[in-house]
């Protein structure tokens, strides 16, 4: 394994590599691709916090718990609310802020202010033939050239080794509540959370979980100033209903474990990761349903995320997924599986032949050699 | 500012490329008669023109995948064109090239309330996509002041902003997916009604690549819900620096406004002998822009003016009506007017850090006493993003080629103290000679290496973005 202290021995690293590196930050995702490991763990510190600005430099390799208490300390945080996946995976370690953007990992409060990609403002990185490279910059706007920030967001260390990341960042709102509505099944719930999302009081959270303690719950969540967030989670009560409405770190709480996904976290099965439109969640477990893949649902994005529990068995399910998500429009990732599944389906979904040459043709610029994850999100253009 | 050379190659071939455009689309949509082509001379650059070889007005995507089918086998480049309000020269032509304008693309394709989108070709204005979803309700975020002008292409191209975007972002922000042809003729969706992409981010590539990548000819937006109420309050101030200093603390603070608008004297002076919207005789004032219910809205500005009071302002207004808050508003929304009436204007685009910003304001005053120019500046200040306005006489020789001497000096400037080149109107070919002053030679190659991929010949709106001695073996 080797752990590089600075970005100047990263490309060194790189450019005198002739077999497969297998990136990891704090190796917490579980997408590690094959070859000898290179840890980015060694780049780490932050490098510039101005809260006046809203924004953060940081070492790739910085653990996002640190980043988190440095924000805390100035009551602010990251507004994408990142996902932690070591309890889903059972998995051990430290994530980095690296990680998260080579995964573009965001959670929740997603689908009011951004994924991960939306507040990262610059990166550096060591691209496949080991040069140094950066992109954007560490102010709020900015034009200038093409968006590389973007591409490598989610590009799981495919196309380069990302060394330094910038981020906008987000004030903790004074206060926060939870609408809760117990019973309802799925279509009803979607149909709710997509109403509370056309109002304009700026909902935060919109979730559905089939089973929490043997009965469903719709979760509906808003932040801000005190007033504000009283009067809004009351009008959201009187339109839409609650059993019980909580607030403050019971309210955070809640999202924190769907953040994480943690209800799936110590029960069997292989999950998936779908991405789609609200108004398709419910049809599509439907149609999964009536071809006999039964699910455990966690629907998140007011629906346009779904996690999706299934038997670990076969192809998970993967192959009769995909199908229907592409019909309805999407993707699915797999985010837990056993080996014996993976050997039979891929992580992430097929893109159409254009964009998968396209991708294709851009790794071959970015890493000609084929060196870095090579495989993780589709082959190299030979 | 200089252009390549036409391609002689190209021109021969103009009227036989002319006639398989005929037979592709119809007959109006080829313009080939120099009086007419004059129409595609400039965008809103004036200060350069150049007409095209010809210009073709596609209205599907089907006829603009022959277009450029055709052209790609022509070997002749294409600038793709929305409105041509853009203000770093993107749409400029070539005198080789074959304007590709989107204009009759202006097709409302579907409208989704419980998804929240709304799916449009590329020619529809910014401001007709708010106004076909503000009756029930809903609104498309990014708002450039040309709104009721440029058109979403142009937005994608560029990656547009405008002042609601301290809360809602830019374009890039806002972008689901498009439909796009690339230079060969193929056709790609990308993205879709659903957040975030499966496999690589094309979208968020695509997004901000200036017309260079691929021609966008359908969009699916994300819209929002309406806020209930919105009202601003106006600050003034003793100086740029405390005004400065009161938008830190704002931010820092957690409040998030909508806007937080940044005028210095010389705006402030030259918007009130315009249009007399009554703002007070300070340095410097801060419009802030807040969204709710009466109550929401008095919750944040009572912790907005509390703030500003802790910096001695000169007067505190806040808006208690419609007609308060229009007034208020007035001033900001001429001041480009205002300034095209005294003046000739150059508009740059820089952005910085905003603790920054002292400093730069200042630096800039000396710059204004070095060349001789005036600078006025009105700015989003929550993210720093400046418009310095630098003030010449068109008719007076040498004029134009001071203020962008001073323009490339301020420019700089942002990037030295941590910004860059451009907030939100591109580089098109106005800061295209720029770039090496932001980026190294590694970080061109890169993002030129990117264009090998989508558009191997480099026919696509070629001559701008890169420094034409950067991208001149590629360009062939
Ligand atoms: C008075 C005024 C105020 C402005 N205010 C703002 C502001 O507040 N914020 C802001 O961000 N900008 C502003 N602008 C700049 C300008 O309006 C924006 O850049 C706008 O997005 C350009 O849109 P357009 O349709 O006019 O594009 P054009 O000027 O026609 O083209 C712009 C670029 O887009 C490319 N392009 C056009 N169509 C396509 C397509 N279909 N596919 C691929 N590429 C394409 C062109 O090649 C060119 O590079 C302002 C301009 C003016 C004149």
């Amino acid at each position: 394994m080797a752990r590089p202290e600075t970005e100047a021995a990263l490309a060194d690293l790189i450019r005198g590599a002739n077999a497969p590196l297998a990136i990891r930050g704090g190796g917490t995702r579980g997408l590690t691709g094959a070859g000898e490991v290179v840890e980015t763990t060694g780049l780490h510190g932050i490098r510039l916090y101005e809260p006046g600005a809203l924004t953060l430099v940081a070492g790739a390799g910085t653990p996002l718990a640190e980043i988190d208490t440095i924000l805390g300390e100035k009551g602010q945080r990251l507004a994408f609310e990142p996902m932690d996946h070591r309890a889903l995976l059972g998995i051990e370690g430290e994530p980095t802020i690296g990680g998260v953007a080579a995964a573009n990992i965001s959670g929740p409060r997603r689908l009011q202010v951004g994924a991960a990609r939306d507040h990262m403002l610059g990166i550096r990185m060591v691209t496949g033939s080991g040069e140094v490279v950066k992109n954007g910059g560490r102010v709020m706007k900015n034009v200038t050239g093409y968006d590389l920030v973007k591409l490598m967001a989610g590009s799981h260390g495919t196309l380069g080794v990302l060394t330094e990341v910038s981020l906008k960042v987000q004030a903790i709102p004074e206060a926060e509540r939870t609408l809760i509505l117990r019973g309802q099944d799925m279509g009803a719930a979607i149909t709710d959370l997509t109403r509370a999302m056309g109002t304009p009081f700026d909902v935060s959270g919109a979730a559905w979980l089939a089973d929490v303690n043997g009965q469903s719950e719709r979760r509906i969540r808003v932040e801000g100033m005190a007033g504000s967030t009283a009067y809004r989670a009351e009008k959201l009560a009187d339109l839409l209903g609650a059993d019980t409405v909580v607030e403050g770190a019971e309210s955070a709480a809640l999202w924190r474990e769907l953040r994480d996904v943690t209800p799936f976290a110590d029960k069997a099965g292989a999950v998936w990761k779908v991405s789609t439109r609200p108004t398709s969640a419910a049809p599509l477990v439907d149609a999964l349903t009536a071809q006999g893949i039964t699910a455990d649902v966690i629907a998140d994005w007011s629906g346009g995320l779904l996690w999706l529990r299934v038997p670990d068995t076969g192809d998970a399910g993967g192959s009769a997924i995909r199908a229907e998500v592409t019909r309805h429009a999407g993707h699915a990732t797999l985010i837990r599986a056993n080996d014996a599944t993976r050997a039979k389906i891929a992580t992430f979904h097929p893109q159409p032949a254009p964009l998968e040459k396209i991708a294709a043709g851009l790794r071959q610029k970015f890493d000609p050699r084929g060196i870095l994850n090579p495989g993780l999100m589709g082959p190299a253009l030979s | 500012m200089q252009m390549p050379q036409p391609d002689p190659g190209a021109l021969s071939q103009k009227e036989a490329l002319a006639a398989a455009l005929r037979k592709v689309l119809p007959a109006d949509a080829v313009i080939s008669d120099p009086a007419e082509t004059r129409a595609y001379e400039c965008d809103a650059l004036t200060a350069y023109r150049c007409p095209p070889m010809l210009a073709v007005l596609p209205a599907t995507t089907d006829e603009v995948s022959d277009v450029l089918r055709l052209c790609h086998q022509f070997g002749v480049p294409v600038v793709p064109r929305g409105s041509g309000t853009s203000l770093a020269g993107g749409a400029l032509p070539t005198a080789d090239c074959v304007i590709l304008g989107v204009a009759r693309m202006n097709a409302v394709l579907e409208r989704n309330y419980d998804d929240r989108f709304i799916r449009v070709q590329t020619g529809i204005t910014n401001l007709r996509v708010t106004g076909e979803v503000e009756a029930d309700g809903f609104f498309y975020a990014p708002d450039p002041s040309s709104q009721l002008a440029c058109a979403i292409a142009g937005n994608i191209a560029m990656n547009s902003g405008g002042a609601h975007c301290l809360k809602y972002g830019v374009t890039t922000n806002n972008l689901l997916g498009v439909t796009m042809v690339m230079m060969d003729g193929e056709v790609i969706e990308v993205g879709g009604p659903y957040l975030d992409a499966g496999g690589l981010d094309l979208l968020g590539l695509i997004c901000g690549s200036e017309g260079q990548l691929g021609v966008v000819t359908e969009a699916t937006l994300r819209i929002l819900p309406k806020p209930e109420g919105a009202r601003p309050v106006l600050m003034g101030f003793d100086s740029n620096e405390v005004a400065g200093a009161c938008v830190r603390d704002i931010i820092e603070a957690g409040v998030l406004p909508v806007a937080i608008e940044f005028m210095d004297r010389p705006c402030i002076e030259a918007t009130e002998a315009f249009a007399g919207a009554g703002y007070p005789d300070c340095e410097a004032l801060l419009i802030v822009e807040v969204e709710g219910s009466p109550a929401e809205i008095d919750e944040q500005l009572s912790v907005i003016t509390a703030i500003a009071q802790r910096h001695n302002p000169v007067e505190i207004r806040e808006s208690r009506s419609a007609d308060e808050s229009a007034r208020i508003w007035l001033g900001r929304k001429s001041a480009f007017g205002a300034m095209g009436q005294i003046n000739d204007y150059i508009c740059l685009d820089g952005t910085i850090p905003i603790s920054e910003l002292p400093e730069v304001l200042k630096r800039m005053g000396e710059l204004s006493d070095q060349y001789g120019l005036k600078v006025a500046n009105v700015f989003h200040a929550g993210d720093g993003n400046l418009h310095p306005l630098i003030l010449f006489d068109a008719n007076k020789d040498g004029d134009l080629e001071t203020c962008e001497a001073m323009g490339a000096e301020i420019l700089k400037l942002c990037v030295d103290v941590g910004g860059c080149l451009s907030g939100e109107h591109g580089v098109g070919v106005e800061k295209r000679d720029l770039m090496t002053h932001q980026y190294d030679p590694s970080d061109l190659e890169l993002q030129m290496a990117v264009k090998d991929v989508f558009d191997p010949k480099w026919l696509l709106n070629p001559a701008k973005v890169f420094p034409l001695a950067t991208s001149e073996t590629r360009r062939g």
